[in-house]
Order: C-alpha cells, then sequence, then structure tokens
C-alpha cells in the first residue's frame, strides 16, 4: 500500500496510462509551475492561434505560486494550489498536448473528460505541505512573464517530489472513491 | 495617559507576520496529531504525518508553512486612555506587514484591485478591525489567512422557524461543498447572529479561539460537538482523500439578532490555521 512508484518527469503516454488512482509516485525531472494569470495567458494566446512561451505538450504543470527563495534555497514554500480555478483553461491545454496535472482538489466533469479523452493523468500533491515540498524542489526559474511575480510561468527541477494519482487516465477519481467509503448517511448521523 | 508610539507597533506586525507563516500554533499541532491517531485511512494518515513534518521543518528552517502566505487580517484591541503617538496606526500596521512579508520572504499575494489584479508586490493592504476596549493597554492579533479555505466562505439569512436544524443543515452544506478545496482537515468557524457582516465576523473570529477550548455556553458546545461529528461523516478526510478527520474542530460564536432573522455565517481554515498576537506590556 505504502510502496512509491518512481517516475521521471516528462513522461510518456504509455506512462500515464498505467498510473492507477491511489497510487503514490515519487516524481524526479522537469515541471513547469503556472497558476491563475499564466493560464489566462496560455488560454489568450491558443485562441489567437500563438504559441506558448514554453512547449507544454507533453510537459508536467504543477499549479502553485511559491514564495520567494530565502538566501541559499531554491525556492521558498512551495505546495499546490487549489485546481479547480483552473478548469475552465484545463480541457483545452489538455487538448493541446498536456500531459499532466500536479494540484490539490477536485476537478469539474469537464476537466475528467478531457484526461480521459487525451490520456492524461492528475497528480494531487498534499495542499499546505509547502516547506517540505519546497525541499524536493532542487531548481527554479521563470522562464516567461516575469511581471506576474509568484504567477509567473515556473520552469522546476524536482527530485522525489511526492504525489499520489487524483484522478487517472480512466477517470477514476479518488476525491469522488476516497471520501465515498466513509460517508455515513446523513440519516446515520442523526 | 499612556503613550505607544507607531514604530513600536510596526515593528511588532512585522514579527507577528513572519512567526505566524513560520510556526504553526502549538493546538494546532497538537489537534493534528491526535487526527494522526484517530484516522483509519492509511492515505489520510500518510498524510496527518506529512503534515507533522512539515510544521517542523517549517519551524525549524524558518520557510513559511504553506505558500499561500495569505491576505492579513489584523485584530487589534486598543483601550480608550491610551494615546497612540507618532504617526496613523493603519498606516504603521500596513508597514509592519510590508516589512515583515519582506523579510520573512513571504508571498506578496495582494492585488491592488478585485477586477484588474495587478499585486501590491507587499501583500497590502491588511484587513483591519478595531475594538475600542476599557483601559489602556494594546493588543495586536495577526492572522494571515489563505484564500483555498477564504473561498469556501458561506452566509445564509435562515428564517427564525429553521432553528437549529437549519443551521446545522447549512453549516453542514458548505463543508460538504467545499469538500477537499479548503485542505482538510480543517477548522470550521461559525458566526450565529448579529447581521450578515456580523455574523461573517463572528465566524472568522472563531476560528482565533484555541481548538482544544469549547464554546464556554454548554448549549453551543454541544452544538459545536454535533456539528464536528456531521462533518466528519461526510468522509472527505485528510486533504479529501477520504477519512475519518475531515474537521479538527467546529467553533460557533454568536451575538444577538432581529426578531426576523437568523443569520449564519461559516468560515472555514485550512489545517495551517496561522495567528499570532503581541500584547504590549507597556515598556
Amino acid at each position: 500500500m505504502d510502496e512509491c512508484i518512481r517516475i521521471r518527469s516528462p513522461f510518456d503516454a504509455a506512462t500515464a496510462g498505467v498510473l492507477q488512482t491511489g497510487q503514490q509516485v515519487l516524481l524526479s525531472g522537469v515541471i513547469f509551475g503556472a497558476r491563475d494569470q499564466a493560464h489566462r495567458r496560455f488560454a489568450e494566446a491558443l485562441a489567437r492561434g500563438r504559441d506558448l512561451p514554453v512547449d507544454l505538450r507533453g510537459q508536467i504543470i504543477y499549479y502553485v505560486g511559491p514564495t520567494p527563495a530565502p538566501p541559499g534555497r531554491a525556492i521558498g514554500a512551495a505546495g499546490p494550489t487549489t485546481g479547480g480555478r483552473m478548469d475552465t483553461f484545463t480541457p483545452q491545454l489538455l487538448a493541446y498536448g498536456l500531459r499532466g496535472i500536479i494540484a490539490k482538489g477536485n476537478r469539474s466533469p469537464e476537466v475528467i473528460a478531457a484526461i480521459v479523452q487525451n490520456g492524461a493523468v492528475y497528480l494531487a500533491a498534499t495542499g499546505g505541505a509547502g516547506a517540505l515540498l519546497s525541499r524536493c524542489i532542487k531548481e527554479a526559474q521563470v522562464v516567461a512573464y516575469q511581471d506576474l511575480g509568484t504567477e509567473a510561468l515556473w520552469r522546476f527541477v524536482i527530485e522525489d517530489f511526492p504525489a499520489i494519482v487524483a484522478i487517472d487516465s480512466r477517470g477514476r477519481n479518488l476525491y469522488q472513491i476516497g471520501p465515498a467509503g466513509y460517508r455515513q448517511s446523513h440519516a446515520n448521523s442523526r | 495617559m499612556r503613550e505607544l508610539g507607531v514604530d513600536l507597533i510596526a515593528a511588532r506586525v512585522a514579527v507577528l507576520c513572519r512567526e505566524a507563516s513560520f510556526d504553526l500554533p502549538p493546538d494546532v499541532l497538537s489537534a493534528l496529531d491526535k487526527a494522526g491517531q484517530q484516522e483509519d485511512s492509511p492515505t489520510g494518515r500518510r498524510i496527518l504525518n506529512e503534515l507533522c513534518a512539515n510544521a517542523g521543518i517549517a519551524a525549524s528552517e524558518r520557510v513559511p508553512l504553506c505558500q499561500d502566505t495569505g491576505m492579513v487580517l489584523a485584530f487589534v484591541e486598543v483601550g480608550q486612555d491610551l494615546h497612540i503617538t507618532g504617526g496613523s496606526l493603519g498606516e504603521a500596521i500596513n508597514r509592519g506587514v510590508a516589512r515583515g512579508y519582506r523579510d520573512g520572504y513571504l508571498r506578496a499575494s495582494v492585488v491592488v484591485d478585485p477586477l484588474r489584479r495587478v499585486n501590491t508586490g507587499d501583500n497590502t493592504p491588511a484587513v483591519v478591525y478595531y475594538d475600542i476596549v476599557p483601559g489602556d493597554g494594546f493588543r495586536i492579533t495577526i492572522m494571515p489567512k489563505g484564500f483555498g479555505s477564504e473561498n469556501c466562505t458561506a452566509l445564509g439569512m435562515l428564517k427564525p422557524a429553521e432553528g437549529l436544524a437549519g443551521v446545522r443543515q447549512f453549516v453542514l452544506a458548505a463543508v460538504d461543498r467545499a469538500g477537499a478545496n479548503p485542505c482538510p482537515p480543517v477548522a470550521v468557524g461559525v458566526g450565529l447572529g448579529g447581521t450578515a457582516d456580523k455574523a461573517l465576523l463572528l465566524a472568522k473570529k472563531a476560528l482565533l479561539r484555541p481548538l482544544d477550548e469549547p464554546n464556554p455556553d454548554p448549549e453551543l458546545a454541544a452544538l459545536e460537538n454535533d456539528l464536528k461529528v456531521a462533518i466528519n461523516g461526510l468522509g472527505y478526510g485528510p486533504e479529501g482523500f477520504g477519512g475519518r478527520v475531515t474537521a479538527l474542530a467546529v467553533h460557533v460564536e454568536t451575538y444577538p439578532t432581529h426578531i426576523a432573522g437568523l443569520p449564519v455565517a461559516v468560515n472555514i481554515s485550512c489545517h495551517a490555521l496561522r495567528h499570532k498576537t503581541w500584547t504590549w506590556d507597556g515598556q
């Protein structure tokens, strides 16, 4: 149960396909950080038929707005932000070729359908574990949208970054399956 | 008349901002620890362990517990016989926030305008509430509030006839709707009564009470416990992956209200329930 699967990022479609909801992964390699405002700009670029500042096809986006790096650290606290806020932008990014997302929290039915349709995967990191996750980020660099500050487009080199498969490429959703087993009917709790 | 200079207040606010971001209050840490013993989902237990480890790393390495270092709420109690000198109190608080966020490498998360969304760069302004109290003392509590949980706030203007059952249903529905988004296990603040705005403020202030301290009114303490049991029955568990511990605590605060109304407000905090208080010692 507590076995972790070690994977390199970016990973191919076959790897995304074998990951199963509930599995724990330790991710190493390169991921890109982007949240609300960067997503807005991605959407604007795609709507105008322009290239994104970085080719994100086959890549993993981490929804994060880190705290500034204190001296001697690659980055400050860097835990995941709520994925649902990006729901309106995600289907078009998955159609464009994004392989996976790391965030926290449930996603809309449209996003889940797009994950299935494009053979992608949604990983969840522990929300609020910003100090712990910061240790897994070895390099951090703003690669575009510098004017957005923490909301810029980041490139991270990560090592053994812990996450759990929350929505796999078949659409199995841990945010539904997990609580269902523990949910008592309101009638029982009254 | 005693005098207190604003420069000292600004300096203390800067320290409070940093300490609140790095040091999880002991009652919260012990609630997380206790939750780890109550949780029977293995994933949930692993997450609760991670959160305790995270608090340890944040405290020892002086790195924020969470990257969302929040928008700052300041609750100020000013004695009516105290003279604040040297400038504007409100400006001093914001100066302290700016300094604390810059020196502590905390995230600037505030935008100038809700629609134009340009970052102010120093996490100011704070949202400040003043209470004028008897005496000549001064106390300030800094509460950095993350928006993963703040976005889950709910306000209901119930009919008085809906009573306790209506309140219970409203609170449960709000926490159910929030689901995994506010980073459970959460603390749930419930404000009952007053006006709409007063109920929301009560809900926020309810989060400042130590987690192991029930409401002194036994009826309200029973309601708090009943709500906690019901919320934990929703099954979200740590991070919403399923489990027994969705709420660390539910706190209810009340205020007199109008004969025609039953305002109920729900304000949720993530497990990183951060706040720090400075009471002036007169020096």
